[in-house]
């Protein structure tokens, strides 16, 4: 296996189980156990009721495209092979956003805030699973 | 509370060195150079300065005051907003010069944007971008332009701006640049050669883009008790800071499009105590064209999702109804974190500002913009 260029997540004590989940093929989402308010990205407190209590629920891995950009410029050496790529901001049905890579060659010109989208898991090293979107087809 | 600090302090002093890509000083050399012409433009001897801000990144204030030789400052302290540092700085400097902690306070920024690492390398190491880099970069997304773009693309989608208003905010700024001695951008620019630049992010194609500089600006912030008897007083009328909601990320923010400027704004022009028709020119930070579209709106100069059509028909051009950037911008003069953007304010106030100079200015306004949203706004006014 060639050398992986890109850079890799390096999780914090917070965050260590939304990284854990991938590995296992699973999108999980950082959930108030107090109050229920599903948030992203990971941290100790829920900024509705300031609970520190949570638990990980899995995403349905659906959501609607909120807005995007099409990258030309190689801005790092590890993806100048994959350029231009789409990077999109997507709202999942849980109501938090991710923003992550659009693949399976969508075009710019045809996308629009609302697009439905799904999230598609890609195994990037033997260590890390990285969470991707595409189009509904 | 709103005229807390309305008229209390003045801008006594302003200092800049020479703007470039490439230089042979070092950052501190760059940041005591612009000191000490805003020491002696103050009238002051350097000991007289009593307090120090210098700008987040970069040397700190130890080395500033080493540096000058200062050996009775009573405050130092950072204001950490990337670009809206500047003028949140003058906020603290106001502050505790209206506390009577000091008297005169130095804010000073000095880098090496072109000749060290560039932005890019830069973002990645800073800790305010920590969340950025777990879950953004593995998947692609890095620069400024990156995380800005998907912003203005949002505002594109739900109101119709357009990349002729991008170019027309390019094309005013390289205009203003072309008037200033001390700018990096002097050859014209047009529509055209806008639209024709290579695409970065879309929709922001490089002349979308600031500049990556070098150079050092600085400016005094005095009490107004001293300040009347200096050469060129502009008084501070109203300053403070605003943040986004979910500051630390972007992508996680309830209204992508909703500034911290949106919040310091109201605040500011009450403290200030004028209206939006008072202000006779406007230094805006400009990041990237759009982020100027967005600022306009969030300072209420127009309503969300007007600001494209607002810039349009030479409006926020020398002679327009808002001049903007009278000095050409972070797009067209230099990237100084907008330092130089209070610095110009204060040469447009005097009425030195040349053949940029927008004619009978009495007040005006400087905004900062960072750390992907953080705000930032002073209105100052002509001493009389």
């Amino acid at each position: 296996m060639s050398e992986y260029l890109k850079p890799l997540p390096e999780p914090s004590i917070d965050s260590q189980p939304f990284w854990d989940g991938l590995k296992e093929g699973r999108l999980l989402l950082q959930t108030c156990s107090d109050c229920g308010t599903v948030r992203h990205y990971p941290r100790p407190m829920c900024e509705k009721c300031q609970s520190m209590e949570c638990h990980w629920t899995e995403a349905t891995g659906r959501g609607q495209l909120y807005t995007w950009t099409e990258t030309h410029h190689p801005f790092h050496f590890g993806f100048k092979g994959e350029l231009p790529y789409i990077l999109a901001t997507v709202e999942l049905d849980e109501g938090v956003r991710i923003q992550t890579q659009l693949l399976g060659g969508a075009k710019v010109g045809d996308l629009r805030v609302g697009t439905p989208i799904e999230v598609v898991l890609d195994r990037a090293t033997d260590e890390w699973v990285l969470p991707y979107v595409r189009l509904v087809k | 509370m709103a005229n807390t600090l309305n008229g209390k302090t003045a801008i006594t002093g302003i200092g800049e060195t020479k703007y470039s890509r490439g230089t042979d000083k070092s950052s501190i050399g760059l940041m005591l150079e612009a000191s000490i012409k805003a020491i002696h433009d103050a009238g002051l001897k350097p000991n007289q300065v009593d307090g120090i801000i210098p700008y987040c990144l970069g040397p700190v204030g130890e080395e500033v005051m080493t540096g000058l030789g200062l050996t009775d400052v009573r405050f130092s302290a950072q204001t950490p907003m990337g670009g809206a540092s500047p003028v949140a700085a003058l906020q603290c400097a106001a502050a505790v010069i209206a506390a009577g902690v000091c008297n005169h306070v130095l804010v000073v920024l000095g880098r090496r944007g072109y000749s060290d690492a560039r932005v890019t390398t830069r973002l990645a190491a800073m800790p305010q971008f920590r969340q950025i880099a777990e879950f953004e970069n593995p998947v692609g997304a890095f620069a400024p332009a990156q995380l800005y773009a998907p912003m203005i693309r949002r505002h594109m989608e739900l109101y119709g701006t357009n990349p002729d208003q991008f170019a027309e905010v390019a094309v005013a700024m390289r205009n203003h640049a072309m008037l200033n001695d001390n700018a990096i951008m002097k050859s014209p620019l047009t529509v055209e050669d806008h639209h024709n630049s290579r695409m970065i992010s879309d929709p922001y194609r490089l002349f979308d883009c600031c500049l990556e500089s070098d150079g050092g600006t600085a400016v005094i912030v005095s009490s107004s008790e001293y300040a009347k008897d200096t050469r060129a007083p502009v008084t501070i009328l109203g300053v403070g800071e605003g943040h986004p909601d979910s500051p630390s990320t972007i992508t996680q923010r309830p209204d992508m499009l909703e500034l911290g400027l949106s919040k310091a704004a109201p605040r500011v022009f009450e403290m200030a105590g004028v209206k939006h028709k008072d202000i006779d020119v406007a230094e805006i930070y400009d990041c990237f064209t759009g982020m100027v579209i967005a600022e306009i709106e969030d300072l209420g100069f127009c309503e969300k999702g007007e600001g494209g059509p607002f810039v349009e028909g030479g409006r926020i051009r020398l002679g327009g109804e808002l001049p903007v950037n009278t000095h050409g911008g972070l797009l067209s003069q230099a990237h100084i974190a907008g330092m130089n953007h209070v610095y110009e304010l204060v040469r447009q106030l005097r009425h030195e500002g040349g053949a940029a100079q927008v004619p009978n200015a009495q007040i005006g306004l400087v905004t900062g913009y960072g750390d992907l949203g953080d705000g930032s706004l002073a209105i100052m006014q002509r001493a009389s």
